[in-house]
């Protein structure tokens, strides 16, 4: 048997593919990005990036109605915005099997917030497995499938930050070819008006009953008997810590996580002295054995916050103290943008005209801290647009005449465009920058809709922006190259007077793009320098001072975007041509 | 054998992914169970990153905690410093002698600590080089994480040949020269 060593999410793709899965969709989003962008090396898989979860979820129910097994991926926010069609599909079920991967992000690595995708699968009557490492991501989507049709309905694979992006041993195996299930026209199951829904409601009840007595014996839930004094349920990457921190303890190791084997926890309970539940984020586990009548231990010792580990559990449920060295005391260093990146030229406009932003989820969030400091809100893909409009419509059209909505290309495909049809829908008045840099940026560069790529590599139709722009019924809208600083300031000028709606297209590559090959760099000549520091003000991090006080720039780091030289008065950055440089591996 | 805990720490786009995942690969060819612990998405834009990489006959926890390292290789001087304390009393630090501002520095809200590897090297071992220069020297400066794997390999136990073959096997075919003389020229420190 051939052994690989893994990504979590690299081997979910590999359970799919194992799994004789034929349809993938998804969109984009830390840390779920990986599972599609394995899944399309396999050519026996229809895999795509769909706008949104929303649609992708869509994509991977029809593809089950009509009898194929597929898979949806999407982090847990993305859950929400898929959350309509989840909610219903549970009613459904499923023809083909129906899997969909949910990725936690406790300890926030990379997003708004830290919400549990195991309570919306709970509300939503989904069931859920939950894999402790690759080996089992790419079992436990396997097993997931088999559920999905033996109880007929979608199933959730949640898995976490720590485990999508954790490296580990898998062994493989060879595809199922699974044959497609007859479709058949069965309206009562499949058209949700409220007689059918009615009926199908008292389906999911005795579906999730019956699951939860099966989930007993069902063998990824598994009893390891040890010492009995202390006795652990969990789940999920807590196991490994578990194990680690106790490796006395007997452990209940639960893969099914919804519904809860009630009978196989009331006996382990039994089995030991004291009771601990640990599990990362929401007490889900433990406020249903609590219900039961059964005392532990959880959350009233252990955080609902951030991730776990080892050390972590020893000193919770040993008492140890853990002598560790104290940290250094040190600079922080929070994300920032790229050298090059063409954000920073547009926020460095913002800031200077001391123009507000209600922005959006992508790289140019991080427009919302120092130097640049133009965002001001962040909530949720696509809200930086309809929050602008609440704002006028809450205060008036002069308030947001020194206000602007900031949203990036792939995030207005993704839910954008309804925002900018309200504004010209109700007769709004404010503007909104796009940030265009050709992909989806804090991702990793994923092609979408108006990119004019598929997933699959394959030339398609690019959507014009533009074009859409007018469609939705705005009149007003500028392109403008993101680096062209002095144009663009007299548009955002001029469009935050209007009376009207307007959009400003800021366009420029991602300054990592492996198409975008810089030829340029930017020297410092300190002789003519000033020291008067407005080449530091947007905040490139290439640029640092000379122990006299003159610039200089980080030959490695700068790709030449020219736009310190462009805030030098003094002529004291020249951009030079140079040679292809950049080996983008 | 004691699981053994390495950490490779860095500023997000400075390449430490390549390192893991060769590191990840030696282990592999040596048969033994392994755990890489990445960090993707928004920290990669520039912020502080650490990979985590645990070894042995069966590893559980993912994770290298504070005091358990017994390899830190650092890509940047700040970053040593940040994780300085995951190491072991008598774990081994390999730093990359290169200075990269946090913007907590440039905009003046912070300092940037002197004295860095001095003041390290006499709590642990350190083993400090110039990477960047000398991958200048062999003319082309992206390779300077292909140097430090050269000499994280000097320290660690497995074959020099091992570590070129999954080079080989990693990097891009047109890469495989520079980073092969990268590696050779790390592995002297």
């Amino acid at each position: 048997m051939e052994k690989k060593i893994m990504l979590g999410n690299e081997a979910i793709a590999r359970g799919a593919y194992e799994a004789g899965v034929k349809v993938s969709a998804a969109y984009p989003g830390t840390p779920s990005t990986e599972i599609s962008e394995n899944i399309v090396k396999y050519p026996e898989i229809y895999a795509e990036w769909s706008p949104n979860e929303k649609v992708a979820m869509e994509v991977a129910i029809g593809a089950s109605i009509s009898g194929v097994r597929s898979l949806v991926s999407m982090k847990m926010v993305g859950v929400n915005v898929a959350s309509d069609p989840l909610y219903t599909v549970s009613y459904i079920g499923v023809n083909g099997g129906l899997v969909l991967v949910a990725a936690d992000d406790p300890g926030l690595y990379s997003s708004q917030n830290e919400q549990d995708s195991r309570c919306v699968a709970r509300v939503a009557q989904v069931p859920v497995l939950e894999p402790s490492d690759s080996s089992e991501a790419k079992e436990f989507t396997k097993l997931a499938f088999e559920l999905s049709e033996k109880y007929d309905c979608p199933i959730m694979v949640r898995t976490t930050t720590r485990l999508a992006h954790s490296q580990g041993v898998v062994e493989l195996n060879d595809r199922i070819e699974v044959e497609d299930k007859p479709y058949e026209r069965n309206v009562p199951k499949n058209v949700m008006m409220p007689a059918m829904a009615k009926g199908r409601h008292l389906v999911v009840e005795k579906r999730l009953k019956d699951m939860a007595e099966d989930a007993c014996t069902l063998p990824v839930n598994k009893v390891e008997m040890n010492d009995t004094k202390i006795g652990v349920i969990t789940s999920g990457i807590p196991y490994q810590y578990v194990k680690e921190a106790l490796p006395n303890a007997s452990v209940l190791k639960l893969g099914l996580v919804h519904p809860l084997p009630r009978k196989l926890i009331e006996d382990f309970a039994k089995k030991v002295d004291t009771l601990y539940i640990v599990e990362e984020l929401e007490p889900l586990i433990e406020e249903q054995v609590k219900s039961w009548g059964i005392a532990c231990h959880g959350k009233d010792i252990l955080t609902v916050q951030g991730e776990y580990s080892a050390n972590m559990l020893k000193k919770a449920i040993l008492g140890m103290e853990i002598n560790t060295e104290e940290p250094a005391k040190v600079p922080a260093r929070p994300p920032i943008l790229c050298p090059g990146c063409p954000h920073r030229s547009t926020f460095s406009i913002l800031n200077e005209l001391k123009i507000h932003a209600a922005g959006d989820i992508g790289c140019y969030t991080l427009g919302a801290v120092a130097p640049l400091n133009v965002i001001d809100t962040t909530v949720c893909m696509g809200a930086s647009i309809s929050t602008l409009h609440g704002m006028e419509k809450a205060k008036g059209k002069d308030y947001v005449k020194n206000w602007v909505a900031v949203i990036g290309d792939s995030t207005f495909l993704h839910t954008g465009i309804n925002s900018l049809l309200n504004m010209v829908y109700n007769k709004a008045t404010g503007t909104v920058i796009i940030v265009d840099n050709s992909t989806t940026g804090m991702t990793g560069h994923q092609d979408h809709a108006a990119t004019g790529k598929t997933l699959k590599g394959e030339a398609t139709y690019a959507v014009d922006l533009v074009d859409l722009c007018h469609a939705l019924g705005v009149e007003y809208v500028t392109v403008v190259n993101a680096f062209d600083t002095e144009k663009l300031k007299a548009v955002i000028k001029e469009e935050t007077q209007r009376e009207a709606v307007s959009v400003i297209i800021s366009q420029a590559p991602c300054a990592l793009l492996k198409s975008n090959v810089s030829h340029k760099k930017c020297v410092a000549l300190s002789d003519k320098c000033k020291k008067c520091g407005a080449c530091l003000r947007p905040g490139c991090p290439a640029i640092t001072k000379n122990a006299d006080g003159t610039i200089k720039i980080d030959d490695t780091m700068c790709n030449g975007c020219g736009l310190c030289s462009q805030k030098c008065k003094f002529g004291a950055i020249e951009t030079v041509e140079v040679e292809s440089w950049i080996l983008k591996v | 054998m004691d699981t053994k805990s390495i950490m490779i720490v860095g500023v997000g786009g400075q390449g430490t992914l390549l390192t893991s995942r060769i590191l990840g690969g030696v282990i592999t060819e040596a048969g033994y169970d392994v755990k890489l612990s990445e960090v993707h998405g928004m920290a990669q834009r520039g912020g502080s990153v650490v990979t985590f990489v645990r070894y042995g006959e069966k590893v559980y926890e993912p994770i290298v905690e504070e005091g358990c390292a017994d390899v830190l290789i650092a890509f940047e001087r700040l970053e040593a410093l940040r994780y300085a304390h995951f190491l072991k009393k008598d774990g081994v630090l390999i730093v990359n002698d290169q200075r990269i501002d946090p913007m907590t520095v440039v905009t003046g809200a912070a300092e940037y600590p002197e004295n860095i590897i001095e003041n390290l090297s006499k709590k642990v071992k350190v083993i400090s080089l110039d990477a960047m220069a000398e991958a200048k020297k062999l003319g082309n400066s992206r390779v300077f994480n292909t140097i430090i794997v050269g000499v994280a390999a000097k320290h660690m136990d497995f074959d020099k040949e091992e570590w070129i073959k999954v080079i080989e096997k990693t990097v891009p075919a047109k890469t495989v020269d520079i980073n092969k003389a990268a590696f050779e020229a790390g592995f002297v420190f």
